[in-house]
């Protein structure tokens, strides 16, 4: 089983190759640069230092977001594109999982994040229930703070991830006091090479079908469905 | 296919994103559409009266690998059976143009083809070559929501720009009279229709600009209708839409169709060249049509699906570029603000 996983939903770009289940070879880089210059040309050389070509891939799996808009249909566009032109299964794994894995061994709840802005987060509550990483409190995007209130009032420790994780340190202690579990810096950072194991054992959809996961309306499509609501 | 298929034949995939229509097409020998899809979005943009780029972006993710396989079934052929793959590089919206750029990467890397960046009004006048093989030196006329260009080609794959709209384009002066007149989205073909059934009784101004100068301007006439309209309903004064549209649309059309004589008389050229989303306005055909009755070009214009976005005119203007040499990296990215003539003069890497 050989796997492409690609996520370029966020500033951190991973790329990982599975072959035959394990490990080729794996990139990621933290730099704020274009994500659509450099994807295929990362792609083409870390398959050509893994001794891959496109045929022998028997799957793509994708972080679907959230996460930048365009960063994610980045991602989605090239997966899908290539899982269809090879006629190979697509898989979309939750960004905020894929960095929720970065935890996964730990017995505690999990809180990835991603900022969004104006005191804004994506965020989600996972938790390792027998061996697999599974969903306790659905991804939203929600103003930190409440969220925060929300885990501070579970009375369990929670470990936190995020590359803005320098942002918000001061209102997670601040909320979450002695239950709050930050891990050092590195563990911030989603790794593709999880993002492909974690595709691996999920199910993947036609490939026609995957959609980024937003998290967010469009801002006119909002305002839109809430005129739509007044009339 | 199979018969037909002679070894020098090339086929060209054309993939275009640019602003809202999903499009994917064949194209054999630059010259002849094998196969052409379109997904418009136009229906999901009405309600918001006009292209709202995220909703446009994000269309398009759903849409593409669905027009891919759509268009490769109409052909009744494979990615495979492709010289090349060729797409949008710009101008257009960003987050659009970067769909189809990165689905463009997708597919040649995953098929092992050369990938080609095409310069979207290239594309657009290269609609015509799927009608009738060029002429040197020509002259082309581009008018869209976003382009009103004067454009002399002296060879395949070269162009001079030798004049271009220096505030509003025409396709967008449309836009804006038809939402004063409070028209749906979008206004261009809803203005086209009125003005068929109106009187030219409203003297709106012409911007010729300079002597010998081939650039336009239409901004001082879109404010002018506005504030006609106003000052009419200040005075409880009743004009007719159909008599503002028509007013309106024969003061551009003047200036498109005096502009584009003058200048194909000046560059001498053999053929006169109509693309666009304007091109399928029935006024400008029409005036085009009388003006260059008895000049010595030829004029062309091409039939209503050539002239809005599509990804046929993207293949065909790939095609040139492909057996002129130019192959893109794997770097490629969107450029929402690609230079015509810089395109043209770019170097060829093989
Ligand atoms: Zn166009």
């Amino acid at each position: 089983m050989n796997i492409l996983a690609i996520d370029t939903s966020n500033q951190v770009m991973g790329i990982a190759i599975l072959k035959d289940g394990l490990l080729a070879g794996e990139y990621t880089t933290n730099a704020k640069k274009n994500h659509s210059v450099r994807l295929m040309p990362a792609i083409d050389q870390l398959m050509k230092e893994t001794e891959m070509t496109p045929k022998q891939l028997d799957q793509i799996v994708v972080a679907k977001g959230p996460g930048s808009y365009t960063g994610v249909r980045i991602g989605l566009t090239t997966a899908k594109t290539m899982g269809w032109a090879l006629n190979i299964p697509v898989t979309g794994v939750s960004s905020l999982k894929a960095l929720a894995l970065q935890a996964q061994l730990t017995n505690a709840a999990i809180c990835p994040f991603f900022d969004a802005r104006r005191g804004l987060v994506y965020t989600g509550l996972y938790k390792n229930k027998d061996g697999t990483l599974t969903l306790e409190e659905n991804e939203v995007n929600i103003l930190f703070t409440e969220w925060l209130k929300k885990l501070a009032d579970r009375g369990e420790p929670v470990v936190f991830l995020s590359p803005d994780i320098e942002l918000h340190r001061p209102v997670i202690t601040d909320y979450m006091k002695d239950l709050a579990i930050i891990p050092e810096l590195v563990s911030h950072y989603p790794r593709a090479g999880y993002l492909a194991e974690a595709g691996a054992m999920e199910e993947s959809e036609p490939v026609h079908a995957l959609t980024p996961e937003y998290l967010r309306l469009v801002e006119a499509e909002a305002k839109w469905l809430e005129q739509q609501g007044k009339n | 296919m199979g018969e037909t298929m002679t070894k020098n034949d090339v086929y060209i995939l054309g993939i275009e994103t640019s602003c809202d229509e999903t499009a994917a097409a064949i194209v054999k020998n630059g010259t002849e559409v094998v196969s052409n899809v379109v997904a418009s979005q136009i229906e999901s943009h009405k309600r918001f009266g006009g292209v709202v780029p995220e909703v446009a972006s994000r269309h398009h993710v759903e849409q593409i690998t669905m027009v891919l396989e759509e268009t490769f079934q109409q052909a009744n052929m494979t990615a495979e059976e492709m010289d090349a793959i060729t797409v949008t590089e710009g101008p257009g919206l960003v987050g659009a143009l970067l769909v189809g750029v990165n689905t463009a990467k997708a597919l040649a890397f995953a098929k092992h083809k050369p990938l080609i960046g095409v310069h979207h009004i290239a594309g657009h006048i290269y609609a015509n070559r799927l009608v009738k093989e060029f002429r040197f030196p020509l002259l082309a006329l581009v008018v869209s929501g976003g382009h009103t260009e004067l454009i002399v080609m002296h060879e395949h794959g070269s162009f001079e720009v030798i004049g271009e709209t220096r505030d509003d384009a025409a396709g967008e002066a449309y836009d804006k009279v038809a939402r004063t007149l409070k028209l749906p989205y979008p206004g261009g073909p809803h203005m086209d229709r009125l003005a068929a059934e109106g009187e030219v009784n409203i003297d709106f101004p012409r911007a010729w600009l300079e002597d010998g100068s081939y650039d336009f301007s239409f901004s001082g006439l879109k404010s002018s209708v506005i504030n006609t309209l106003h000052n009419a309903a200040q005075r409880k004064e009743i004009l007719r839409d159909e008599d503002v549209a028509a007013s309106f649309q024969a003061s551009v059309v003047d200036v498109l169709a005096e502009k584009t004589y003058r200048a194909a008389q000046q560059y001498d050229v053999k053929q006169v060249i109509v693309a666009g989303g304007v091109a399928a306005n029935k006024g400008l055909r029409k005036a085009l049509n009388t003006k260059f009755a008895d000049a010595k070009q030829e004029l062309l214009i091409p039939p209503l699906e050539l002239c809005t976005d599509n990804a046929a005119m993207i293949a065909a203007a790939g095609t040139v570029a492909y057996q002129q040499g130019h192959r893109a990296g794997w770097d490629l990215n969107a450029n929402p603000s690609l230079d015509l003539e810089r395109y043209g003069k770019r170097e060829s890497k093989q």
